[in-house]
């Protein structure tokens, strides 16, 4: 029977905010064909259906952060063939990274009463930091359009075609006016990943780096040219200390603004 | 006496992760927990020391599910800091973009969260194979709300085009008239939507709940309103820290919300459409009517039904926007940072979304406090579950367990929402 040669796919979640897998469903035009092509062994938030692992494709959103997520990444990992991350969460340790760069008792107690009842690491880290990744889908969050290519490449049995050059290249392929040159619109396109579709560019706002580093960014010049447009030290920390904070080359360059 | 535990280690479509548990000593419920072990993220901390004109970027990373909610309450809360008034078209844009918000996570959950509990399906998917049109049709309505927000917003999901003043650029006239045709179908699909699931088998189950939600002089709440509720509560949005108060319980990492010398109460699409029929568009009125639906509905399990009629509403809403759009001269008001604490209230699809910062003259967050409405929920369902399992004892353990776990879904919580905020089980001793 061919419906038991399905590849099953199966859909994790550690600390997010549910928007990467919700892309899944937000593909409303392929959803129903997509369901077609593979057997969806555990996707909690669409189904209460669980198949037994092992799985074809895990696609994992979100970061590790709490002693029991660190241990179940692992399991995740043996029970998957091919593991993909997706989203900042996942990538680079997600908003909730900038933890790292404090005291995690201080932000408890900010947040809880009782901070006791709170069990958390002090640091928020990517899927790659724990286990073998198979590959990383960047964004926060991630583009359907993209997500759509790495599930039917991993099914194909092919490289993903996603590219690893700056959002510079997507607004002058689509005739975007550059918001820095033209308008002296601080923007973080040239050293940030393509994948978007350069919206916020499209929408006369800079880009803020949700996608984070592009291939080789050079973001030593970049901020030379935001000082160039009057942008404080103190604001170039926040603009790299955001949804990919804690990716290398985003977290050394804020690093270098702190004083 | 026989013991007995209803359990579920993972709760499935319900946005974030959570678990519920209700243990039974004879024929007594004697415990409900609702643990959340969505990992907390400490959103509230790590604003401190950001920019004002961050925070609704930031914010709407707490939930994938409904950010513009977020983007929202937060613009709300800078401006009522900074004394600033968003008004005439970019007020009603701001509208639109939630019209957007509601169908798209509304038509979510009534198609392929909440629906499949009552077809007895394990999810939408396998729906699909016996009622592939109606799926098709729920994806439709989906698709629909999707394109408003990505046209006003950018993309569907954490938009880029919302700021603290209004917008960043809006869009050309004749991209908004592009959306009115789909929007029109969308209205019918939402109608049929509401005759749908109005049929569907519903467990008798009533209690007399508190309601929460805004209340505006000449419209169904959005943005804007005093908060009332069934008891007589009619506060403006800065009192909120007087009347409600967060509780830190030790199996949730979601803070537990009470109406302080009251206990527990109910926010969402039940308690703004009790204590707003009156302010529903005619048509949306008049669907409702038609489907044997009152004007109060007490019923939890009944929420799809009133889902539904807000899906037609928020058709309505967004088309009677659209009919009246003129391009704005600015797409933004100018704002100008200064030291106070703003607060900002909004209708959520589940519920009223509370914001308050305070800010220095530069604009630098110096606190914030989010209060999520599923975490408003909490303590709701855990009583309306005690409640369910009390007067169902001698229900199958199996049937039991999957009509708690739609006791829960009836709320449509997000999880990763509650968790600054679900494991069900039900134990019998």
């Amino acid at each position: 029977m061919a419906a038991r040669h399905k590849p099953k796919l199966a859909v994790w979640k550690f600390a997010s905010c549910d928007g990467c897998q919700l892309s899944l469903l937000d593909c409303e035009d392929e959803l129903l064909a997509v369901a077609g092509a593979v057997e969806i062994a555990n996707f909690a938030e669409a189904t209460r259906a669980v198949v037994k692992g092992p799985y074809d494709l895990s696609l994992v959103e979100g970061s590790i952060t709490t002693p029991h997520d660190e241990e179940r990444i692992h399991a995740v990992r043996r029970a998957s063939k091919y593991l993909v991350t997706i989203g900042a969460c996942a990538t680079a340790g997600g908003i909730q990274a900038l933890r790292n760069f404090k005291d995690v008792k201080e932000f408890t107690s900010i947040v809880y009463a009782r901070p006791q009842y709170i069990e958390t690491l002090n640091k928020s880290t990517p899927i790659a930091d724990h286990v073998y990744v198979d590959f990383e889908l960047r964004g926060c969050p991630i583009n359907k359009y993209q997500l759509v290519e790495v599930i039917s490449a991993f099914l194909n049995k092919r490289k993903p075609n996603t590219p690893a050059y700056g959002v510079c290249m997507e607004c002058k392929r689509q005739g975007t006016v550059c918001v820095m040159v033209a308008n002296g619109t601080p923007c973080l396109g040239p050293v940030t990943q393509a994948g978007c579709g350069a919206i916020c560019p499209g929408y006369t706002r800079g880009c803020y780096g949700c996608f984070g580093p592009k291939q080789t960014p050079n973001t030593k010049a970049l901020s030379a040219w935001w000082r160039g447009l009057g942008v404080p030290e103190t604001d170039l920390v926040r603009a790299f200390r955001s949804f990919n904070a804690y990716a290398d080359p985003f977290r050394k360059e804020s690093e270098s603004h702190e004083v | 006496m026989k013991s007995k535990t209803i359990k579920v280690d993972v709760l499935a479509r319900v946005e974030g992760e959570g678990a519920m548990s209700v243990k039974i000593q004879g024929r007594r419920v004697t415990d409900v927990k609702l643990r959340i072990f969505e990992p907390p993220r400490f959103f509230e901390a790590f604003l401190r020391g950001r920019k004002f004109y961050e925070a609704p970027d930031i914010t709407a990373r707490i939930c994938g599910i409904c950010p513009v909610a977020y983007q929202m309450s937060a613009c709300h809360a800078m401006e009522d800091a900074f004394g600033l008034k968003v008004e005439g078209q970019l007020r009603e844009l701001r509208r639109l973009l939630y019209c957007g918000e509601w169908i798209e996570s509304h038509a979510l959950h009534v198609y392929m969260l909440h629906a499949p509990d009552f077809l007895g399906y394990e999810d939408s998917i396998q729906m699909a194979k016996d009622h592939r049109e109606t799926v098709e049709r729920g994806l439709f309505l989906k698709k629909t709300g999707n394109a408003i927000v990505n046209l006003l917003g950018g993309r569907e999901i954490h938009p880029i085009n919302v700021r603290v003043g209004g917008f960043y650029k809006i869009p050309a006239k004749r991209e908004f008239a592009a959306l009115a045709e789909d929007l029109k179908s969308a209205r019918d699909v939402a109608i049929e939507t509401v005759k749908w699931v109005a049929k569907f088998p519903f467990p008798a189950f009533e209690r007399d709940y508190e309601f929460v939600a805004l209340r505006h002089p000449g419209e169904y709440p959005f943005n804007e309103g005093r908060l009332v509720s069934s008891r007589g509560l009619d506060i403006g949005i800065r009192e909120y820290d007087q009347h409600f108060a967060e509780e830190h319980l030790a199996h949730s990492n979601a803070l537990h919300s009470v109406l302080k010398d009251r206990g527990p109460y109910f926010v969402g699409p039940l308690a703004r459409y009790n204590l707003n029929f009156d302010r529903l568009s005619p048509l949306a009125q008049e669907t409702a009517r038609a489907s044997g639906l009152g004007s109060m509905c007490r019923n939890p399990f009944q929420s799809i039904i009133v889902r539904s009629v807000e899906l037609v509403y928020a058709c309505d809403e967004a088309l009677r926007i659209l009919d009246n759009f003129e391009m704005p001269d600015s797409p933004a008001v100018k704002v100008e940072p200064r030291v106070g604490v703003g607060h900002g209230c909004t209708e959520a699809p589940r519920g009223i979304l509370y914001h308050r910062y305070r800010v220095d003259d530069h604009g630098l967050i110096l606190d914030a406090k989010i209060v999520p409405p599923t975490s408003q929920n909490l303590k709701t369902i855990e009583n309306d579950l005690w409640q369910f399992v009390d007067a169902n004892f001698d229900m199958p353990q199996d049937t039991l367990q999957h009509q708690c776990e739609q006791a829960v879904r009836n709320y449509d919580p997000c999880i990763s929402c509650a968790t600054h905020f679900l494991k069900l089980s039900i134990d019998r001793e």
